[in-house]
């Protein structure tokens, strides 16, 4: 790991400060993928800006009719929450699929978003349920946030700070872990929304976090794995690596769909 | 150099680290506390697993710096010296939890952070689900299973948490 300097911010505007002094300067919370990045000097930010100290900045709450999830709440606690059990099992479900215990001690849900890494689980509950992004700056919706592999609408001063959640009427999440690596080699998360359905891919997109419309207009007659028969996801524009090739990928996501189908009808 | 004070089993310490150090280093090179191991360094094996604040985490994967005004617990700090081992270790010892012994500390603070969040009746599928960050090359995993259902029992009559 190259040198840096520390600094740990105690509120929001002193960390967005931080980060117009310093250029090049990264945030950090839980650094459960920024620390590893940075030991193998894949990233060598100058400046580190801590924002596991700011109060409330964890908080899990109703708000109004969405669940507003703060950007340093870690994965064990979206996970064990009594709020998010309540308001979305699946996204309580998700969050205890993440990494191990150990990890989701420390990882944030703020972290994996501003992360947008390809296989993490988070994006794919965002874009599913049609969350929106709180920053300092501005409110974005998941279809604006996610901008391709790593790639967010954040500019380098923004910080997120919330998750907003609208409840989604059923929901569930299904993921296929790489048996090595444990991360998703594909998870699809569905969800059946007051106004529509929708089913977002995670580990599989070449470009990361995606829709599948195919499915979401067949879902959106009748929220039922029946209705998907004869749809085929096509392998184009998906991954292929020693894991699985796209063909394998696209099939997986047929598969998980319905599974996700059939777990989110189990639950009345 | 970044000035820290933190409590580290109990006992008040501070150091002046280079803000990169690893809580994993500090413990190990500033404080001599090698109880806590470096096995995979990608927060993979868990052989650096401590209590952070009474949780489970990788110390190999926190900044020493982050662990400031925090408190930690490491392997060394579940029982005084001379004294009694504490229940779990002790469970690892009778039902023959470790062969080499390298992944050890690791896992008996995670067993114990299961205890902590699970309870004291633990089935194997549970145990084995927890432990899917804790990697054990000698012993196919069976008897560490025992060890902490046997633990996880044995902490339920102890002072010891």
């Amino acid at each position: 790991m190259y040198e840096f300097k520390y600094h740990r911010p105690g509120t929001v505007r002193q960390a967005a400060n931080l980060l117009v002094k310093n250029e090049d300067a990264k945030v950090i919370a839980g650094g459960h993928t920024l620390i590893p990045v940075m030991k193998q000097r894949l990233a060598s930010p100058p400046h580190l800006v801590d924002l596991s100290h700011i109060e409330g900045l964890n908080t899990i709450e109703m708000k109004g009719r969405s669940l507003a999830i703060g950007a340093t709440a870690k994965h064990a606690e979206v996970a064990t929450s009594a709020i998010v059990g309540e308001a979305i099992p699946a996204l309580a479900d998700l969050a205890s699929q993440i990494g191990d215990p150990a990890v989701r001690h420390r990882g944030t849900i703020g972290g994996s978003l501003a992360n947008n890494d390809p296989t993490a689980d988070y994006p794919a509950a965002v874009l599913a349920l049609g969350a929106t992004i709180v920053t300092n700056k501005r409110r974005l919706k998941a279809e604006e946030y996610f901008q391709g592999l790593f790639s967010t609408a954040l500019e380098a001063d923004e910080i997120i700070t919330k998750v907003m959640f609208p409840l989604p009427k059923k929901a569930a999440y299904i993921k296929f872990r790489n048996q090595a690596s444990r991360y998703a080699l594909v998870g699809v998360f569905v969800a059946r929304r007051p106004s529509d359905v929708r089913v977002a891919v995670t580990g599989a997109g070449s470009n990361g976090v995606f829709r599948v419309e195919a499915f979401e207009e067949a879902l959106k007659k009748r929220f039922s794995s029946k209705v998907l028969d004869g749809i085929e996801v096509p392998a184009e524009g998906l991954n292929s690596d020693i894991h699985g090739s796209a063909e394998y990928r696209a099939h997986l996501i047929g598969v998980l769909t319905r599974r996700a189908l059939d777990a989110a009808n189990a639950k009345e | 150099m970044a000035k820290i004070s933190l409590i580290v089993n109990g006992n008040p310490v501070t150091g002046n680290v280079d803000p990169r150090t690893l809580l994993v280093q500090f413990l190990r090179e500033n404080l001599r506390l090698t109880g806590t191991h470096v096995g995979c360094d990608t927060s993979q094996c868990g052989a650096c697993v401590v209590h952070l604040d009474g949780k489970a985490v990788k110390s190999c994967t926190t900044l020493a710096v982050m662990a400031d005004g925090h408190e930690v617990k490491t392997i060394e700090g579940l029982a005084a010296d001379g004294a009694p081992l504490h229940p779990m270790q002790e469970a690892f010892r009778e039902h023959h939890g470790l062969q080499c012994g390298f992944c050890t500390p690791g896992m008996i603070m995670t067993a114990i952070d299961i205890v902590h969040r699970k309870g004291h009746e633990l089935d194997d599928h549970t145990i084995r689900e927890e432990l899917e960050g804790n990697l054990c090359r000698c012993t196919g995993y069976q008897n560490i299973v025992a060890s902490i259902a046997a633990g996880a029992k044995a902490m339920a009559k102890s002072d010891l948490a």
